[in-house]
């Protein structure tokens, strides 16, 4: 508490004197931390993929889930603290269950993303909790668009996004995004130049191993990839393979 | 309570003893209706609207208690107004219906509704949704309800056909509720119908002297 100015961080119920709240700040450092996360809309998809990174090499492979699936046409890829991405993404379940049983029809991905982005929000109303450290892209097929995209962000801001990138990689990925109108690619393309992407972000020589966690949300709702071959992402991705 | 009319007693609800029908065809949905409201064997009102606005392009037809049909019907037009305000769009039918269904069955113990709940939208065109007494919704092809229409189901079942006109429609309709309210005692009055399909809604009344006339024997 000593220099002028601080104090400020401790909590997201003060605005520090220039307008900001250092929490939210800190929360999204969380999400720069951790593994990238990407989503992109392709032509008939949506492809999610996560740069699920292992803690130690005697985790087994497929424990800690970060693409997690909320219905039958909505996934979402968690960026960031693994656990608090959990709990939100039980929150959009039980929206997307509500939904249905009162509407009769599956919840359409703008409603169910504003709900998940005024839930993250109210985590950072109050002292008494802190706000979420994790970024939920949430992948869906919508009855009447088609492939959609959004992401909900510490803070509890939500965008729709033709691509999306966070954590590690952010930079290199979105770099590259850039460079592909993922609009007009077909999604078995959409898939393998998505996870060289993820692939060629990475530091060889300092960046821990890997599983690249990827599911495809299209028409006929949330397919989860198991496996993914060296041949299929363009042999260029030397990491990922589990067992 | 001898002394008193049958529409001066509050003991006796106010019935929509009713004939209501519905059909769809290829491109949107014509209903129908009579217009007779009951107290008992007092005709309380023999121009009835039982054809309700629940959104631009959904309708429902109400049979069974006048207040309880309101009740349901304005709760509906509220969540489903609420609903395309969120949505930024129009919503479905089948949305509607639904709301129907959960309001009639989460109170069923308490209502006497049965509803037709009828529409078209852009995602699936022209849909009849039957809300039963015990608050199950049914799509099918076409419906009909209320008191009236036990006396037609024979007629309706050899008359209907699946791929019918809107103006085919309209007459299935007008043949079908004209011979329930011959044979049914609290049907009758004037048939309104309703038409909704892509461009939007028309009305339409069949006034007591254009009522067709079957065998009066």
């Amino acid at each position: 508490m000593a220099g002028v100015g601080s104090g400020y961080d401790l909590s997201t119920t003060t605005f520090s004197p220039e307008g900001r709240v250092f929490q939210l700040e800190y929360a999204n450092k969380a999400v720069e931390l951790s593994g990238t996360v990407v989503g992109v809309v392709c032509r008939d998809a949506v492809v999610l993929a996560v740069e699920n990174v292992l803690p130690h090499r005697f985790v087994v492979s497929g424990t800690l889930r970060r693409v997690h699936t909320v219905d039958r046409h909505v996934a979402i890829a968690v960026g960031g603290m693994g656990p608090d991405g959990r709990h939100l993404v039980a929150r959009a379940r039980s929206e997307a269950e509500n939904y249905r049983a009162v509407y009769g029809e599956a919840i359409p991905a703008r409603v169910l993303a504003d709900r998940v982005a005024g839930y993250a929000h109210l985590y950072s109303l109050y002292w008494h909790v802190r706000p979420f450290g994790c970024t939920a892209v949430i992948g869906a097929w919508d009855a009447v668009v088609g492939a959609v995209l959004y992401a909900v962000e510490p803070d509890g801001s939500v965008y729709k996004y033709r691509a999306y990138a966070h954590g590690k990689g952010r930079t290199a990925v979105r770099t590259e995004l850039d460079k592909v109108r993922w609009a007009e690619r077909e999604r078995a393309e959409a898939m393998r130049e998505v996870a060289g992407v993820v692939e060629r972000s990475r530091d060889v020589v300092k960046d821990k191993p890997y599983e690249l966690e990827m599911v495809v949300v299209g028409e006929r709702g949330v397919e989860r990839i198991d496996r993914f071959t060296a041949a299929e992402s363009g042999g260029e991705r030397s990491g990922g393979g589990d067992d | 309570m001898d002394a008193l009319a049958p529409h001066h007693d509050p003991t006796v609800p106010v019935q929509l003893g009713t004939t209501i029908m519905a059909v769809s065809y290829a491109g949107g949905v014509v209903m129908a209706a009579d217009s007779r409201t009951s107290t008992g064997v007092y005709v309380a009102n023999r121009v009835s609207n039982k054809i309700t606005r629940v959104a631009p392009h959904i309708y429902c037809c109400r049979s069974g208690s006048a207040a309880d049909t309101q009740a349901i019907s304005d709760y509906v037009r509220r969540y489903v107004h609420e609903l395309s305000l969120e949505l930024n769009r129009e919503v479905n039918v089948s949305v509607a219906a639904s709301l129907f269904r959960e309001l009639c069955y989460r109170n069923k113990d308490r209502l006497t509704a049965g509803i037709i709940c009828a529409g078209w939208d852009a995602q699936h065109g022209g849909q009849v949704y039957t809300i039963t007494l015990g608050g199950s919704k049914l799509q099918q092809p076409f419906s009909i309800g209320g008191s009236g229409s036990a006396y037609i189901y024979g007629f309706c079942d050899a008359a209907y056909r699946p791929d019918m006109t809107r103006a085919e429609c309209i007459d299935f309709c007008v043949k079908a509720v004209s011979l329930a309210m011959s044979r049914d005692g609290s049907s009758g009055g004037v048939i309104r119908l309703v038409c909704v399909d892509r461009d939007g809604v028309e009305r339409q009344l069949v006034a007591g002297d254009a009522v067709p006339r079957a065998w009066q024997g």
